[in-house]
């Protein structure tokens, strides 16, 4: 399948306000999935698995592995082994090297927003929401341009279209950075600690646009510390420790009443962290 | 001291034409292949593939570690004898074009790795291949970088045209030879020639500062 061909992806939304369809069919099953840098072994075998509309947050130490899952997801990073499967129709054996078009696939099906936004500076708020729609999908200007500025309204920086990216707040960069990821029109969206980098007034703005989107029925898996909005929005929260899933679930249960200890402790430490 | 203002007056015409129909055109069409051959041998520098990176290298290596004179005589004076005759012109051109192509390649390569990582992964996330994201994302931000370095090196490249009279070539320097050859006014003409030098870099310098006003606007202030 073409990485530009608009039609691709099934259940792909047909524009980028209407929800995707939530049937509850498995979106995203992720097995045995390993990679290590050198000598450390960052992830040891990972099994995911995310339904269509599913929210799922990954908490865990810092060093857990959490944000390489999602770089494994988005081929920022090569697995060393396992397997990904989105909707039944991309299937990604790490076992044997992937191909530039296997790659492609999967990056098509995903799109990722950073923890330090990474907006191109050297184009304005629209250009860069434009950017891939146009150049990568190549989509027509005149159609993908009203999108972005609607997409742009909504998260409350349609007077900001023609700014630089160095004249915004942090918060209002990372808002961009969603819109550039919700422009690919993807399957699953990543996020990587999105509001890590933010000053802690400028967080509510973008997890209120988060949880819009949550609500929307978007299929979201999200790197995060912010274990208030794990348990109001996701609908699974996985804990991760020194490579490994530990522990997943129900996230009132995960986060409230853990089985292992090691989620307890770390749960502990954020909630009171003296 | 007598200074023969006549002959100072009646010298300018000459000389400006010199560094009109001379001097700019040689810095201008050296220049703009000598990007093109950097922008080249940057990214083959930076390829994985060592051999490839090795070649760059060496060109690098041999550029810089000549002088641009001797360079210069190997293509008009020494080329002759295997039988690749060039005229004064052209050997200038690839001579200084070649010249540029080294220098400017690490200029070049500099800038494009100041770019931070991040840039890159951004555009592979949004579907770009490696050539997309160079084209549309990191040579534009390395662009803005490397304008100060790239400007030194036209305002050299401007000066050392000069070298160019030893082959011949009608530049402004040439010029200023002759006219002092015959009016034996030594130094009330190289001092002409010198200034007139100095007032195209100055315009140069001022073309510098607009472009990079131009590039900045989304940087930081």
């Amino acid at each position: 399948m073409s990485p530009t061909d608009p039609g691709a992806g099934g259940g792909r939304p047909a524009d980028v306000f209407s929800a995707p369809v939530h049937d509850g069919a498995p979106l995203l099953t992720v097995s045995g999935l390993r990679k290590s840098f050198g000598d450390n072994q960052v992830l040891r075998s990972i099994d995911l698995s995310m339904a269509r509309g599913d929210v799922v947050t990954l908490v865990g130490p810092s060093g857990s592995g959490k944000t390489t899952v999602l770089r494994c997801l988005n081929g920022l990073e090569v697995p060393d082994g396992g397997a990904v499967d989105v909707a039944g129709e991309l299937h990604l054996d790490f076992a044997s090297p992937l191909s530039r078009r296997q790659v492609a696939a999967l990056r098509d099906r995903s799109a990722m927003v950073f923890q330090h936004y990474h907006l191109f500076p050297h184009m304005t708020v629209l250009q860069n929401v434009i950017e891939g729609p146009v150049q990568v999908q190549g989509r027509r200007r005149d159609d993908v341009v009203p999108e972005a500025e609607a997409m742009l309204a909504r998260v409350g920086l349609a007077d900001k279209r023609d700014s630089y990216p160095v004249e915004l707040s942090g918060g209002q960069q990372q808002r961009v950075g969603i819109v550039r990821a919700l422009a690919l029109r993807p399957q699953l969206l990543l996020f990587d600690e999105p509001t890590s980098a933010l000053d802690p007034e400028l967080v509510g703005d973008v997890l209120t646009v988060m949880k819009e989107l949550a609500d929307e029925g978007w299929t979201m898996l999200i790197v995060t510390h912010e274990l208030a909005f794990a348990r109001e929005v996701a609908d699974q929260v996985v804990f991760m420790d020194e490579g490994y899933v530990v522990e997943h679930g129900d996230p009132d249960v995960v986060l409230r009443e853990p089985r292992e200890e090691r989620t307890r402790q770390f749960v502990r430490r954020l909630l009171s962290p003296f | 001291m007598h200074i023969d203002w006549h002959l100072v007056s009646t010298s300018l015409w000459p000389l400006v034409r010199g560094a009109l129909i001379g001097t700019i055109p040689l810095a201008l069409a050296s220049f703009a292949i000598g990007l093109v051959i950097a922008l080249v041998v940057a990214l083959m520098r930076l390829s994985r593939r060592s051999l490839v990176s090795a070649v760059a290298r060496a060109y690098i290596s041999v550029i810089r570690g000549t002088p641009q004179l001797v360079q210069l005589f190997v293509i008009f004076y020494g080329l002759p004898s295997v039988g690749v005759t060039l005229s004064p012109w052209p050997s200038a051109i690839i001579a200084f074009s070649l010249n540029v192509g080294g220098y400017a390649a690490e200029v070049i390569r500099a800038s494009i790795l100041s770019v931070p990582k991040g840039q890159w992964e951004a555009a592979h996330t949004i579907g770009m291949s490696h050539r997309q994201a160079l084209r549309r994302i990191i040579l534009p931000q390395a662009a803005r970088v490397s304008v100060p370095p790239l400007s030194n090196t036209f305002i050299s490249l401007v000066k050392d045209t000069s070298l160019a009279s030893l082959i011949l070539v009608p530049e402004l320097f040439r010029r200023g030879q002759e006219i002092a050859a015959y009016s034996q006014a030594f130094l009330p003409v190289y001092i002409e020639a010198a200034v007139v030098y100095w007032v195209v870099c100055l315009f140069l310098s001022a073309a510098q500062s607009r472009v990079e006003k131009r590039l900045d606007r989304y940087v930081a202030h």
